[in-house]
C-alpha cells in the first residue's frame, strides 16, 4: 500500500458530504469500512467506491441511534482495516425545529441523532486510536453550534456539544500521537437541505469533501468550511447577547 | 428555482427533485401523482428547454458506478454519472467512450437521451450505438430493462426521446480500445464551401473530422474554413491530464459579442491558422473538450443568453442548403460566434435520434428578439432541403416545423402513450412541439 493508502471508517456513509469524501479516498486507492443504515445505498456506494479505484470495501448496516451496537461497529472495522488511520463521522439530521421545540421527544431524539450517538461513537473510537497511538479522528459538526440561533438551536445545541466534546477529547488523545478535527460546513447543496433556497453562500458536497481531507492531512483543528464561513460566524459570535435575541434567523 | 439550459434561453421557475437511489425516485413519482408533470434533467448542457419544465427530477445524486469490467471494456453506471467520470476511470486502463459530445460534463443520462453524436458520426454512429442496456423508470414506477434486442421499441424511443418515456437509471456502456491519451491532429485549411465539401469526402476514412466556419465571409469567400482530423495517437501515454481551467464569473455585457467583434475574430482565427498547424498531437480533453477549460462560457452572450441553431441536411443537397443558410445569415447581419460544420454518417433505428447521412450545421446567435423571425426563416430553408433538428439545441422551433423534419414522431408517440399515457414526463420543448397526448398540453399548465 502506498503512503496515500489509508485505512478509512467512515460513519453516516451515505451522506452526500460522506460520499464524495469517501470517493477522494477510494482515487487514493484506500481501504474503507462504511456504516449507515440503507443496506441499498451502502452496497451501490461499496461497488462505486471499487470502480473508482479502492482497494478493499465492506460496510454494515446500523441506525446509529443504537448506541449499544457503536462498539461492534468499531471492531468490525477495526478488525476489517486492520486498524485505522482515520475515522470519519458524518451522519446527521436537520430537525424541524418548530415541532422539536414543544416536543421533546422529538427534541431528544434530534439530540441522540446529531450529539449523543456521535459521542458514543467516540467514546469507542478513542480507545482504538489510544491502543494504536497513531491517527486522525474527524467529525462533522457545523456551524450552527457556534451560537444558538431561535431558528434552528436544537440541532444548534447537538452540533455545539459534539464540539466542545472533540475539543476535550483532542487534549486527551494528543499525548497518544491521535489527532482530532471539527470539520464545520455553512451551507451545503446535500438532500439534507434539499428544500431550501440556494444562493452565492452555498457550497457543494464535493468542495467540502475536499476540504475535510486535505484538513486531515495538514492536522487542523475546527475547520470552517469552506473558510469564509469563519469570518462569518466570527461576525455572528461578537453580536452583543441583547440584540442578538431579537434577530430572528 | 430558476433554471435554464445552456443557452440560458428559456428560463423556468422549478420544483427540483434530486432521489438518491431508485427507490426515493419511485416514492417521488408516487406522490407526484397527484402534482405537476416533470422532466428527468442531467447536467443541464442542452441548449435550450429539453430538461425545462416547472417540475424536475435531477440525477445529480444517481451517480454511482456499479462495475468496470477492464478486460471486455464495458461499464455500468447510474445514470447521472458524467463521461467525465467515466474517462477519469477508463483511460487509465486504455478505454476510451466511443462517441463523445464537444463538452464532458454531459451525463450518461443526457447522452442516451439526446442520442448525442460526436466527431466520428460518419464512420461509428450515435452513443445509443454503444450502449448495451439501460433500465428505464417509468411513469408507473416500474423498472424496465431494454435494449437494441430487448424492448426494442422502449429503446428506440428513449435512445433521443429527450427524457419523454422516463427516468433512464442504470446503463451499460461499450468502450473501445486506446493505446494513448493523445490524439493526433491534422488542420487543413479550405477557402470557400467547395474545398470544405471536398475535403470531407476525401478525408472519410479518417477517424475523426469536424470544420470550423468563418460565418462572415461573404460571396467567393463563403465557406471559409478549417478542417481538423483526428486518430487516436499510439503512444501508450495513457495519462490523464491535470486540467487547466478558468471560469467567466459573471455575464458579461451582451453587447461585447457584436457582428464586428465576432468579423474580427472569426477571420483573425482564420488567418491565424490558414497555413494549416499542420500536425500536432493533443491531449483527448484538447481535441474532444477545448471549451470545457472555461467554465461558465455560455455567460459570455449576456444576460439574455444564446440559441444553438443545429441542422443537418442529407448529402445531395446540403451545400446548397448550408450555402443559402449562410448567405440569409450573412444578408440578415447576423453573426454566429462559433460555427461548426460536420459530416455525418447513417441514421440509425430510433424515432427521434438527430443525424442522418449528410451534413450539421451548428450556429450560435445571441439572443435578441429580431433572431426568431431569421430562424423561422432559416427553418424554411431546411426543410425545402429535407433537413432536420437536434433537439438538444433547439429552443423555439413551432410543431408543424418538427413533425415535418421528423416523420418517426407518430412511432415514438405510440411508445409514449403506453408508457406514459397521462403525459407524467413533460418538457416545455414537449409541450411546443406536441410531444404531449393532451392537445397542446395545456391539461397540466398552472
Ligand atoms: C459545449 C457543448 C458542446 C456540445 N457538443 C455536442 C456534440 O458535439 N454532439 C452532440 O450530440 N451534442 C452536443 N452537445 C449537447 C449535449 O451533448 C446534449 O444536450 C446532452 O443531452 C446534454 O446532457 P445533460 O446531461 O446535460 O442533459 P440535460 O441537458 O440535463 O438534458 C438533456 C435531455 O436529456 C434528458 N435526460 C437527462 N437525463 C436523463 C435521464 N436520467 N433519464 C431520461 N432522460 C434524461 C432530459 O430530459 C433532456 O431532454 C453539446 C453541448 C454543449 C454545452
Ligand atoms: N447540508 C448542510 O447544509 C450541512 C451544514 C452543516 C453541517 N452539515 C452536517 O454534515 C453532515 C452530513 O450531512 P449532508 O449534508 O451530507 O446530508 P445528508 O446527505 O442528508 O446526510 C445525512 C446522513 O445522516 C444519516 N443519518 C441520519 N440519522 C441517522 C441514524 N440514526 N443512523 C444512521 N444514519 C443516519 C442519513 O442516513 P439516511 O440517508 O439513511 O437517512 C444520511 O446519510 C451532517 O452531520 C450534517 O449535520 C450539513
Amino acid at each position: 500500500m502506498s503512503s496515500e493508502a489509508k485505512k478509512v471508517f467512515i460513519v453516516g456513509a451515505t451522506s452526500a458530504i460522506a460520499k464524495e469524501t469517501a470517493r477522494v479516498y477510494a482515487r487514493r486507492g484506500c481501504d474503507l469500512y462504511l456504516v449507515a443504515r440503507n443496506e441499498n445505498q451502502l452496497k451501490s456506494l461499496t461497488d462505486d467506491l471499487k470502480v473508482r479505484g479502492a482497494s478493499r470495501v465492506s460496510f454494515s448496516v446500523a441506525d446509529l441511534n443504537h448506541f449499544n451496537q457503536h462498539a461492534q461497529l468499531v471492531g468490525q472495522a477495526a478488525e476489517f482495516l486492520q486498524g485505522l488511520d482515520i475515522a470519519l463521522i458524518c451522519h446527521g439530521s436537520l430537525p424541524d425545529q418548530q415541532a422539536s421545540e414543544k416536543s421533546f421527544e422529538l427534541a431528544q431524539h434530534e439530540i441522540n441523532t446529531n450529539g449523543l450517538s456521535v459521542i458514543s461513537m467516540l467514546t469507542e473510537l478513542a480507545e482504538v486510536f489510544i491502543n494504536q497511538r497513531q491517527g486522525t479522528i474527524a467529525v462533522i459538526t457545523s456551524v450552527a453550534g457556534d451560537r444558538g440561533r431561535q431558528s434552528n438551536y436544537v440541532y444548534g445545541s447537538a452540533k455545539a456539544m459534539v464540539s466542545t466534546y472533540l475539543q476535550g477529547l483532542r487534549g486527551r488523545l494528543l499525548p497518544f500521537n491521535v489527532h482530532v478535527v471539527d470539520i464545520r460546513p455553512g451551507f451545503v447543496d446535500s438532500p439534507m437541505t434539499a428544500r431550501f433556497k440556494k444562493g452565492p453562500l452555498w457550497s457543494s458536497p464535493i468542495k467540502i469533501a475536499g476540504i475535510i481531507v486535505k484538513s486531515i492531512e495538514r492536522k487542523r483543528h475546527t475547520v470552517y468550511a469552506p473558510f469564509y464561513w469563519g469570518i462569518i460566524m466570527f461576525a455572528v459570535r461578537i453580536i452583543p447577547e441583547f440584540l442578538f435575541k431579537r434577530i430572528k434567523f | 428555482m430558476e433554471i435554464h439550459g445552456w443557452g440560458r434561453y428559456p428560463t423556468v421557475n422549478a420544483d427540483i427533485d434530486e432521489p438518491v437511489d431508485a427507490l426515493s425516485l419511485s416514492q417521488l413519482l408516487q406522490v407526484q401523482d397527484q402534482q405537476q408533470p416533470a422532466i428527468p434533467r442531467g447536467a443541464g448542457r442542452s441548449y435550450g428547454d429539453s430538461a425545462l419544465a416547472e417540475r424536475v427530477i435531477s440525477s445529480r445524486f444517481l451517480d454511482h458506478f456499479v462495475k468496470f469490467d477492464d478486460a471486455a471494456g464495458e461499464i455500468v453506471c447510474a445514470s447521472g454519472v458524467t463521461l467525465e467520470q467515466i474517462l477519469q476511470i477508463s483511460v487509465p486502463k486504455g478505454w476510451f467512450l466511443p462517441v463523445v459530445p464537444g463538452t464532458r460534463f454531459v451525463t450518461v443520462g443526457g447522452a442516451i437521451a439526446s442520442d448525442v453524436h460526436g466527431k466520428n458520426h460518419h464512420l461509428d454512429g450515435c452513443f445509443s450505438e454503444f450502449v448495451k442496456s439501460i433500465g428505464v423508470m417509468l411513469a408507473s414506477g416500474e423498472t424496465v430493462q431494454c435494449s437494441h434486442t430487448r424492448q426494442k421499441n422502449l429503446f428506440r424511443a428513449t435512445c433521443g426521446g429527450m427524457g419523454l418515456t422516463g427516468v433512464i437509471l442504470q446503463a451499460t456502456l461499450k468502450l473501445s480500445r486506446i493505446e494513448s491519451a493523445f490524439i493526433k491532429q491534422t488542420a487543413l485549411p479550405a477557402a470557400n464551401l467547395d474545398e470544405i465539401f471536398t475535403l470531407f469526402e476525401e478525408n472519410a476514412h479518417s477517424k475523426y473530422s469536424v470544420a470550423w466556419l468563418d460565418c462572415l465571409a461573404k460571396g467567393k469567400n463563403l465557406g471559409r474554413s478549417l478542417l481538423y482530423l483526428g486518430e487516436h495517437a499510439t503512444d501508450n501515454n495513457l495519462e490523464l491530464q491535470d486540467s487547466f481551467s478558468v471560469s467567466v464569473p459573471f455575464h458579461s455585457p451582451g453587447f461585447l459579442l457584436n457582428k464586428y467583434s465576432i468579423g474580427v475574430f472569426n477571420s483573425g482565427y482564420f488567418n491565424l491558422n490558414k497555413r494549416g498547424n499542420g500536425d500536432k498531437q493533443l491531449h483527448y480533453e484538447n481535441y474532444f473538450f477545448p471549451l470545457d477549460r472555461i467554465h461558465h462560457w455560455n455567460r459570455l452572450y449576456g444576460r439574455k443568453g444564446f440559441l444553438q441553431y443545429q441542422f443537418v441536411i442529407p448529402t445531395e443537397t446540403a451545400k446548397e442548403g448550408i450555402s443559402s443558410v449562410l448567405r440569409e445569415v450573412s444578408n440578415k447581419g447576423k453573426g454566429s460566434f462559433l460555427t461548426v460544420l460536420k459530416k455525418m454518417g447513417q441514421q440509425n433505428k430510433n424515432f427521434l435520434s438527430f443525424p442522418l447521412d449528410g451534413y450539421t450545421l451548428a450556429l450560435d446567435f445571441k439572443y435578441e428578439q429580431s433572431l426568431l423571425p431569421l430562424l423561422d426563416r432559416l427553418d424554411e430553408i431546411v426543410l425545402a432541403h429535407d433537413g432536420k433538428f437536434y433537439l438538444a439545441k433547439d429552443a423555439r422551433m413551432n410543431e408543424q416545423t418538427f413533425k415535418q423534419a421528423y416523420p418517426e414522431w407518430e412511432k415514438f408517440m405510440k411508445v409514449r402513450n403506453q408508457v406514459d399515457p397521462d403525459d407524467r414526463f413533460t418538457s416545455l420543448q414537449a409541450r411546443r412541439l406536441g410531444l404531449v397526448s393532451a392537445p397542446n398540453g395545456d391539461r397540466h399548465v398552472q
